[in-house]
This record gives structure tokens, sequence and C-alpha cells, in this order.
């Protein structure tokens, strides 16, 4: 259906290595959000999650397919999430993340959500038309992920002791992960030239500032880390990834090119 | 043949009326608004259409659809092509959808896109607003899951996007 912007883009060299980074990161924590389905606490949050997840890989499949457009012919979007190498992902290392309890998952989720409201919010001025359009888009779902996962962060936090111990056991379960949100990549930097990425760095101040008033309304306190870890959007991964493509990927690597 | 054209096209429009969202089967894609254009190239018939949500898994279906319905009034070249921008809202939505919709069992969105109105949903059986949400995320992406406070009966409410 774009077939012919492909001459037109100048820069893809770096847009795929950027739309890869926006495909993997929302299709990995799409896979980790649908290992819950079926194990909710309840069912109406179960739902909710899976519904996150349905959100996220349709964020996911629109990056894809702008990627695959990119890339050419031989490449398409089940391609790209099926058939490459954990050193091929670009997600970042949260998302990879297990899911350990709900606690776990939810802050991850409203810290996910948090990043991706003020990233689209930005994106969605991209000079690339189609970025912008995917962006515009997935901040309306974003933006109920964020009421979703605020509200749980809060019933938790600010819950009885158990759930309290719990939530703030999360925020230093995953302190290390959040500041990769951050940091940007050669691909950014360079796409940043021609205001068709964002400036990662400009948006941390508002995501704490968010983080803030909600921790403060959850009575949690937010644990800064002297050890944070990155890479993910470069390719380097840990060891969960391995296991979460190998179980994602094992029909389509198995069988290839099997279809519905 | 720009005259023989338009009447085409309208014949088109009233094709693409009968086709209906598989997962809300009273409304139709018209009544949903996701239509974007219909142009007559050459030998073919291209449908504009906007995906719903970005993961819904009824676009593919309804694009299926289209085709077949097309086909079966004698068109035979179609081309579907999906576009993003303008993005889909609810308040595209037609009146005649949005009361098809409450017929049918479910809260149509209340007010614009941007307010994201949960509160006051109006119970589509007994048409109190002494109702409560239980949760902002149901069957399917579209809808959030109520309880009418005063007739006891649960219901899908469709939120607005």
């Amino acid at each position: 259906m774009q077939s012919n912007t492909q001459q037109q883009i100048p820069n893809s060299k770096f847009l795929i290595p950027y739309c890869l980074h926006l495909a993997d990161t929302t299709l990995i924590l799409s896979h980790r959000n649908s290992e819950w389905c079926g194990h909710g606490p309840i069912l109406e949050q179960d739902i909710a999650l899976t519904n996150i997840a349905l959100d996220l890989l349709g964020q996911a499949r629109n990056f894809y397919q702008y990627a695959a457009m990119l890339m050419g012919v031989e490449f398409d979007e089940d391609k790209l999430a099926y058939l490459r190498e954990p050193n091929e992902f670009k997600n970042h290392l949260i998302a990879e993340h297990p899911n350990s309890d709900w606690a776990v998952t939810i802050l991850r989720q409203f810290y996910f959500s948090c990043y991706q409201y003020y990233f689209y919010s930005e994106l969605k001025n991209s000079n690339d038309e189609q970025l912008a359009a995917i962006a515009t888009k997935a901040l309306k779902e974003v933006t109920y992920h964020l009421r979703w996962s605020t509200e749980w962060v809060v019933r938790l936090g600010d819950g009885t002791e158990e759930s309290n111990t719990k939530m703030q056991n999360a925020v230093e379960f995953l302190k290390d992960y959040v500041i990769e949100f951050f940091v940007m990549s050669d691909y950014e930097t360079e796409l940043l030239k021609d205001a068709v990425s964002i400036d990662v760095k400009a948006i941390q101040g508002k995501w704490q500032q968010k983080v803030n008033d909600v921790f403060e309304e959850a009575t949690l306190n937010f644990v800064p880390s002297p050890n944070s870890r990155f890479g993910g959007k470069d390719g380097e991964h840990s060891e969960h990834l391995v296991s979460l493509l190998e179980e994602m990927q094992s029909l389509q690597r198995t069988y290839p090119n099997s279809v519905w | 043949m720009i005259i023989a054209q338009s009447i085409s096209i309208k014949k088109i429009w009233k094709i693409l009326e009968t086709v209906c969202d598989p997962e809300v089967p009273v409304l139709t894609i018209t009544d949903l608004g996701i239509v974007r254009d219909v142009k007559i190239v050459d030998d073919f018939v291209e449908v504009v259409i906007t995906p719903t949500y970005t993961g819904c898994p009824a676009m593919d279906m309804i694009a299926m659809n289209i085709r077949f319905a097309l086909i079966e009034n004698g068109y035979s070249n179609v081309k579907i092509t999906s576009v993003l921008s303008p993005a889909w809202t609810t308040d595209w939505m037609t009146e005649t959808g949005k009361q098809k919709l409450k017929e049918y069992g479910i809260a149509p969105p209340k007010g614009n896109a941007e307010s994201i109105a949960f509160d006051g949903v109006e119970c589509p059986q007994c048409h109190s607003i002494n109702t409560k949400l239980i949760s902002e995320f149901g069957s399917t992406a579209c809808k959030a899951l109520y309880k009418c406070e005063d007739c006891k009966e649960p219901f899908d409410y469709f939120k607005c996007y």
C-alpha cells in the first residue's frame, strides 16, 4: 500500500533500526503480558492485560510493516517478528524481563505506559508521516493503558500492608531498567537531525514527575539505580529474551512459512 | 463518463452499507465510519479503509468481507487500501449506528473522543444512569464492562476513542 514511497526516504539506514526498535519493544512486552492470559488474579484484570497486549501487538505490526516496506520485497512483518535472532532485537530490557508477580507486572506496565504516553505525544509530530500516523493512533490506546496501570499502582501501593510491601519490592526489582528509556541510541541521534525521531532524554523529566505524583498517592518511594542496565536498543540482551523468543518463534522455526 | 462514475460510486457505497462488523454485527462498516473513500480507477474499485484499534483482529475479516460483497455484486477487480491517518475516532460513528448499538444492548460512546467519558453512561436496558464501571477493558478492544445499579444487568460500553 505504501510501495512507491521507498525511494523518497533518504535516511532508511537509520529509520529501519528505529522502526525495529519500536516494533520489538511493543512486541516483546505484548508477549510478556499475554503470558498472563488465563492466569490473572481476577477475570476482569486478566482481560484488561490481554487487551493491552493486543493493542501493543497492533502497534508492533504497524512498525514491522513499515520496516518491511523500507527493507524491500523479501521482508514482511512475520519474518521480522519470527525469524530474527535475539541479538537482532532492539527492545528495551524492561520489556523482556520475566513477569514475576502481579506487582512487578503492574509497575512495569505503568512505567512503560507512562514512557509511551510522553514518547508518542512527541512522535506524533515527527517529520516522518508514517511514524506520526502510528503514534497518533497508538496514543489513544496508551492513554487508556496509563489510566488503568496508574489506578492499579495506587490501589496496591495504598492498599494493605502486604500489597504495599509487594509494590515497594517491585520498585526495587525494576529500578535498574528505567533509565534505558531515556538513553539515545545512535540511530535515534541521527534521525533527530531531521526531526524524524524524538529526543528521549527530553521526556525523562515529565516521566519522573508523573511517577513521583502517582507514587505519592500510592505511598511508594521511588528508588534511583546506581547500576542501570543498557544495551537492549542495540541488541545486547539478557538470557530472558532468548527463552522468550525460543517459545514465541518455535512454530515458524519448526514449520517455516506456515500460515493460519 | 463522470456522471456514470459517480453513479457507480454511489452503488458501491450502497453495497458497503451491507457489510457488517464481525464482532458487533449490528453495525455496518459505514456506521462505524471506517470506510474513508471509494474510487474507481480504470477497471478496478478501490476502497480505502482505516483500522479501528491498531490490534483489532476484525480488520482482516472486514477487508475480506468487503471483497466478497463487491464480487457478489459483479465488481471483481477490487483493491482495498488501509490508511492510518487521520486516525479513526468514535466521533465518526453515525447517529444511526449509535442507536443500533443501544438497541443491541451496548451503550454507545458518550460525548466526544477527547473526553474519555466513563461517568454517567446510560444503561441500554432500562436507561438509568445509575451505572457502575466494572472494568475499563471488556470482551473486545473497543468495549468497557459496566453494571446497572438499578436493573442490576451487566452491559458493555463502546469506549470513546
